[in-house]
């Protein structure tokens, strides 16, 4: 008696767990959260765009044929790491989000990294610019996809200094971002030999530059880095050109450009920056056919960004590491791990991989912006100048700082 | 940091042209708070909707910059009085916290429909041919379209300012303010005048709007990221005075100049810094009489 008691509470036990793991590990539902500016200075680069982006992942991903239910949610953090934060736990905590994905702003993309750690989930960032997010606050649930600022301070420093600009002036937006650019590129632009003779630190989204560009100007520097994004970016190099400083043998160096920056600016003031980008919509027929579909998705028929296609690019990864497990485990960890593991092949990047501490490998492409009469029409704007093998355009392993390499 | 003479006096005359914008819009807020005791929370929005205007006259119309100097402020206002006859006439006797909610209602949805159209990078406007390039004057390079800015604004503020404290118009504009039904008792149309003025306050902050068009580009949010300074700038130089707005728009702009070469992370809060301040020592601002 006592025995047949014994045996059909552990009978119970054992279904509630079979149950249980089941329902954990085999259900076809997934959750993902587009956290990102919608209305500020970098909803042009991010915003709406990422939204779409997001949308085609699900759709090119087939998983939906295959009976899952997958939600796109989305957030404005208004780049205010409080707000970020806030939106993510609840996220976590009631809407029971899987993936937060693009977190543009560097500052809030950071705060972010360490909530989706804490409550396990999957963080594929592609806006946030900070090299740190595969350094020294590198996670096991992150991947930092699209760019970073290593890879841009590397492409475009080394390039500058190898054509003679060999001093430098920053222009370096007041936050984690602009600091992280500055640092990356001062180390690039050394090791080539430059030197670094001044910056100034204007705070985020200024809308006019003219007392920085004057002491910029005045440094007599060769070139003036711009470490700073979107709204900021095309102030700095509209009033630039109206303060003469291209026109008295000074270089720009837009250390983070969008194609939605250069759409903005115009050919006429834009054209001869050169600049690093991963991504381009008229790179070969994947990136064409993709972004042409974006783009008649898009309110304001923008083409996509670099962040926008990185997160096309990432989710896709990202369902199809789900549709190899046969189901979404809702372990962040796992997930993670499986997705490093993988090979990564899109038309966005081509085929790439994923180092141990989180970073995505793919080339990156030095652009020239064409002038007037070589673009035919709009979006047709950059000249590529050169590529980056991907094993040289990121962090090389070896002088990564993140904790996860040591072991 | 050793002082730069050179590179000092160049941050003064920056600081100068800064100012002529926050002059142009704390005067179109002075006008209208002083004239209809309403705190107009939606000048930043109409600010750039006058960018906008510019904009589309030159590339839907084909019209220049010289003729949307006039025609931008002009249909601006326009909107503006319709905005005061159908929505701000009915709460005018209520008080001042009903009008600021309103505006700054309108000026969300104002912003919110332009950014759901052009996003947030905004567009390109070139400045005008006669006024491209620039003079050296030594100590720096002047663009001559900034140059332009100050002179063009200094004239409209000192225009506006005769208008209103010098000419019998501004003689019953004030009186309509101090006594509406006195003032209607001796045959003068008080609600029309009231929607003209607002018309006025308007135009001005969209003709700031065409002016910047050029040196800034044409964004949804150009107004909500200046609004807030020019509030401090008005809330300085004592709200309602139109020769205090004037004269504290520019000095706030040469004091924000000069933050910007000591130091210039505190440049965007350097204002705030001095309207608390202000606040403590005198509340009703420099030049502002008791409430």
């Amino acid at each position: 008696m006592l025995k047949d008691k014994f045996s059909a509470s552990l009978l119970v036990i054992a279904m509630t767990l079979g149950a249980g793991s089941i329902a954990v590990a085999q259900d076809k539902v997934a959750k993902i959260g587009v956290l990102n500016d919608q209305s500020g200075l970098y909803a042009d680069v991010t915003g709406p765009g990422s939204v779409v982006a997001a949308q085609m992942a699900v759709e090119d991903s087939g998983l939906l044929a295959k009976g899952w239910k997958i939600d796109v949610l989305i957030g404005d953090h208004q780049n205010k790491p409080d707000i970020g934060s806030n939106i993510a736990r609840q996220w976590f905590d009631v809407e029971k989000v899987d993936v937060i994905a693009d977190v543009p702003t560097s500052s809030v993309g950071l705060v972010v990294n360490n909530i989706v750690k804490e409550k396990n989930g999957v963080y594929l960032n592609s806006g946030s610019g900070t090299s740190d997010l595969s350094n020294a606050q590198c996670s096991p649930n992150t991947i930092h996809w699209a760019y970073d600022t290593y890879q841009l301070a590397n492409g475009t420093g080394s390039a500058m200094v190898k054509n003679g600009g060999d001093t430098w002036f920053f222009l370096t937006a007041d936050y984690a971002f602009g600091t992280a650019l500055e640092r990356d590129t001062t180390n690039a632009v050394t090791a080539k030999g430059g030197k670094i003779i001044g910056s100034v630190r204007p705070p985020l989204n200024t809308a006019d530059f003219s007392s920085f560009l004057l002491q910029a100007q005045a440094s007599k520097a060769k070139v003036i880095g711009l470490a700073n994004a979107g709204g900021d970016t095309i102030n700095s190099i509209k009033q630039a050109s109206e303060f003469g400083i291209i026109k008295g043998g000074q270089k720009l160096a837009g250390l983070l450009m969008f194609i939605t920056d250069i759409h903005a600016l115009g050919l006429p003031v834009a054209n001869g920056l050169s600049f690093t980008e991963t991504f381009y919509w008229d790179l070969n027929d994947g990136t064409r056919g993709f972004s042409k579909r974006f783009q008649a998705r898009m309110k304001n028929k923008n083409m996509p960004t670099t962040v926008q296609a990185g997160v096309y690019s990432s989710l896709i990864h990202y369902f199809k590491t789900l549709d190899a497990m046969g189901g979404n485990p809702h372990d962040g960890l796992k997930i993670i791990n499986a997705m490093k593991a993988a090979p990564t092949d899109d038309i966005i990047f081509g085929k790439g991989t994923i180092q141990p501490n989180g970073r995505k490998l793919h080339p990156a492409y030095l652009f020239e912006v064409k002038k007037p009469e070589e673009s035919k029409g709009p979006w047709d704007y950059y000249k590529l100048v050169a590529t980056i093998p991907a094993d040289q355009a990121f962090t090389p392993l070896d002088k990564s700082a993140c904790p996860l390499l040591k072991k | 940091m050793s002082i730069n003479l050179q590179a000092l006096s160049a941050q003064l005359l920056v600081g100068l042209i800064n100012g002529s914008f926050y002059a142009l819009l704390s005067l179109g807020l002075a006008v209208i708070f002083g004239m209809l005791n309403i705190i107009n929370f939606a000048h930043g929005a109409v600010y750039m909707m006058g960018a906008f205007a510019a904009y589309f006259l030159l590339n839907i119309a084909g019209i220049g910059y010289w003729p949307a100097l006039i025609l931008a402020p002009l249909a601006v206002g326009l909107f503006g009085m319709v905005m005061e006859r159908t929505m701000l006439k009915w709460i005018a006797n209520l008080d001042h916290l009903y009008g600021l909610l309103l505006t700054f209602g309108l000026a969300l949805i104002i912003q919110g429909v332009f950014q759901n159209y052009f996003g947030s990078s905004g567009l390109p406007y070139a400045i005008p041919d006669a006024l491209k390039g620039g003079m050296n004057l030594g100590f720096m390079f002047l663009p001559i379209y900034r140059g332009w800015v100050v002179i063009f604004s200094l004239v409209i503020c000192i225009a506006t300012w005769f208008l209103i404290e010098r000419t019998r118009l501004g003689a019953y504009l004030r009186a309509a303010t101090e006594n509406p039904t006195l003032v209607r008792a001796f045959g003068i149309n008080v609600p029309l005048m009231i929607t003209l003025t607002y018309g006025l306050g308007v135009g001005l902050a969209a003709l700031a709007g065409v002016l910047s068009a050029p040196i800034n580009q044409v964004r949804p949010l150009m107004g909500a990221d200046l609004i807030i300074v020019v509030f401090a700038v008005v809330v300085i130089g004592g709200m309602g005075s139109i020769m205090g707005s004037i004269i504290t728009g520019f000095a706030l702009g040469i004091i924000e100049g000069l933050t910007k070469y000591f130091y210039p992370e505190a440049s965007n809060t350097v204002v705030f810094v001095l309207m608390v301040l202000v606040l403590l020592v005198k509340p009703s601002g420099l030049t502002g009489r008791a409430a």
